[in-house]
């Protein structure tokens, strides 16, 4: 049996998320992997370890992700696939389900566990529930958790490349423009440590009292709802049901009350701390070690003490 | 024109759902339900449209059991103008949905379709995509933030990395995100209106839609529990249970 993963990719660099789609479908069968946009993102992608083949949509039209062109293009591969995996991230999430509708087949998203060929677990209601489900579509398409899968190494592979002519599509949609907002830290989805501020932060401005304290840690900086509701930080900070799904070595907690919301996106972090004012915030059912007290005391002694 | 604006009938977003002690699923039976909260976001940006001048109808629309009327009279209550109840079964697959969904449009001729992102049952983001997928409709998921210029929806659409923005010829789909708008609450006044407003009720098999469900659920079950963990007194504790006990930094 063999896998197509869809492989997304920024600036020319291969996501994380992706390459734990490809991990995850090691676990199906032999992998290709169909890559869009610059040819070198097509050679990086040749390299990672597992692929069998890289498929290479070169045409300007696959340039920008757009899901119309794109989902065509993929249903018209589907015939020498068994399963189609993308990462469950915003390009997986909105190009695949359209090419499952393409090939009248369900979509099942977020698998954190691969049973067999046919049968995935994923988390149903802000993660509160885990199902099983078994698939009878003749093709499965999924999206992959990707904090539930070791991400494929990067390198050690020597795949072939083909480079795809472009299928018809309706041009129903047209590329305007991207504002990605620019860090010098880690990604969220893969970074180590990560440091997350809720309503307690108060304003933007004291929002930056985390700053320090992930300069030490080499941490991503993460928000819940109310802190990115209120403008504190941009959304692509949220973690949770609704933002980024996130499982660290270490999640800290600032000013979070642990919403079920917010503790569906981080409560599969190794190690959790949560500083909160309130003895009886949720946060602290979930959090290995907690701190009942002022964050704006805390961080600054937490800085201090891990700079010795 | 006229925008179309599917909605569902969930648990409420405030309440912990409970898996059945039997593994079938999620306890639903006398639970609280309430609208899906994507789906509020979406029936608000299309009565603002209307408001705008920009459309001229709003159509709400929900499939599943009976009492999903409940939640298409609240969707009437914030300012729809009518609304379809396509009987089924409770919680019915997107795949269905969709396919429900695109008798519908076939029918109805709307220029616009906004859906919420995703359910926050079934957690699937799927139904508007797949949608789109069905009638050859651009889609704008994850939207922000809609104008409608020159014939044509811009939607700013929430990705990974920041927003992107996209130009949909209409007809299209657009699915809203939490930060499109906040909804309205219903009025009273607008409450006892809108159980006078028209609710048409069809069966989903008179719509020619198979409804078999392309999964089983096998089993549904608790997440593991994480240990219960420990409060500490000082920073100082806390660094050094991070450093020697839980190794992490």
């Amino acid at each position: 049996m063999t896998a197509l993963v869809l492989l997304d990719h920024e600036g020319g660099q291969i996501r994380k998320a992706a390459l734990s789609a490809v991990a995850a479908a090691t676990k199906l069968g032999d992998v290709h992997v169909l890559v869009t946009g610059d040819a070198s993102v097509a050679q990086a992608a040749a390299s990672i370890a597992g692929v069998g083949k890289v498929l290479h949509a070169a045409d300007a039209r696959y340039a920008h992700d757009l899901a119309e062109p794109l989902a065509a293009l993929v249903a018209s591969l589907a015939g020498g696939y068994d399963h189609i995996v993308a990462a469950a991230g915003a390009f997986g999430k909105n190009v695949l389900p359209r090419a499952a509708a393409l090939l009248d087949v369900q979509p099942i998203p977020d698998v954190i566990s691969i049973e067999s060929a046919d049968t995935f677990v994923r988390p149903i209601y802000a993660g509160n529930a885990l199902a099983t489900v078994r698939s009878s579509d003749a093709k499965k398409l999924l999206t992959i958790r990707s904090a539930a899968f070791d991400a494929a190494a990067a390198e050690g592979g020597s795949a072939t490349i083909e480079t795809l002519s472009a299928v018809d599509s309706p041009e129903v949609s047209r590329f305007e423009g991207v504002q990605l907002s620019t860090s010098d830290r880690p990604e969220l989805e893969s970074a180590r440590v990560v440091v997350s501020g809720g309503r307690g932060m108060q304003s933007e401005e004291k929002f930056h009292t985390l700053d320090p304290l992930a300069d030490v840690l080499g941490a991503a900086l993460g928000a819940s709802r109310a802190a990115v509701d209120s403008g504190f930080v941009p959304n692509e900070c949220q973690v949770g049901q609704t933002g980024k799904i996130v499982a660290p070595d270490l999640y800290m907690a600032f000013g979070i009350s642990g919403a079920i919301q917010h503790l569906a996106g981080m409560k599969d972090s190794r190690v959790i701390v949560a500083v909160n004012k309130d003895p009886d915030a949720p946060i602290f059912q979930v959090a290995d070690y907690g701190i009942v007290g002022d964050l704006f005391e805390v961080v600054p002694q937490l800085v201090d003490a891990l700079k010795k | 024109m006229k925008i179309l604006v599917p909605v569902k009938r969930v648990v409420d977003y405030n309440i912990k759902p409970r898996v059945k002690a039997d593994g079938s699923g999620v306890e639903t039976a006398g639970v609280k339900m309430s609208m899906n909260p994507f789906d509020e976001i979406a029936v608000e940006e299309a009565v603002r449209l209307r408001e705008k001048g920009a459309a001229s109808e709003v159509v709400v629309v929900s499939v599943g059991v009976q009492q999903a009327q409940d939640t298409l009279r609240t969707a009437m209550a914030m300012g729809a103008d009518r609304a379809i109840l396509v009987l089924s079964d409770e919680s019915p697959e997107p795949l269905a949905v969709a396919k429900v969904l695109k008798k519908l449009v076939e029918k109805e001729e709307p220029s616009l379709v906004i859906l919420g992102k995703q359910a926050i049952d079934d957690d699937m983001n799927a139904t508007g995509q797949m949608l789109a997928g069905f009638l050859g409709w651009g889609q704008g998921t994850f939207a922000s933030k809609v104008e409608l210029v020159d014939g044509r929806a811009r939607v700013s659409r929430e990705v990974d990395g920041g927003t992107e923005e996209v130009s949909l010829a209409l007809p299209a789909i657009i699915t809203a995100d939490l930060r499109l708008n906040e909804p309205r609450y219903a009025s009273l006044p607008n409450i006892m209106k809108a159980k006078k407003k028209p609710l048409e009720t069809v069966q989903a098999a008179d719509l020619g839609v198979d409804m078999t469900p392309r999964l089983t659920v096998v089993s549904v079950a608790e997440p593991a529990e994480r240990k219960a963990g420990i409060k500490l007194d000082s920073v100082a504790e806390l660094v050094e249970k991070l450093r020697n006990e839980a190794k992490v930094i």
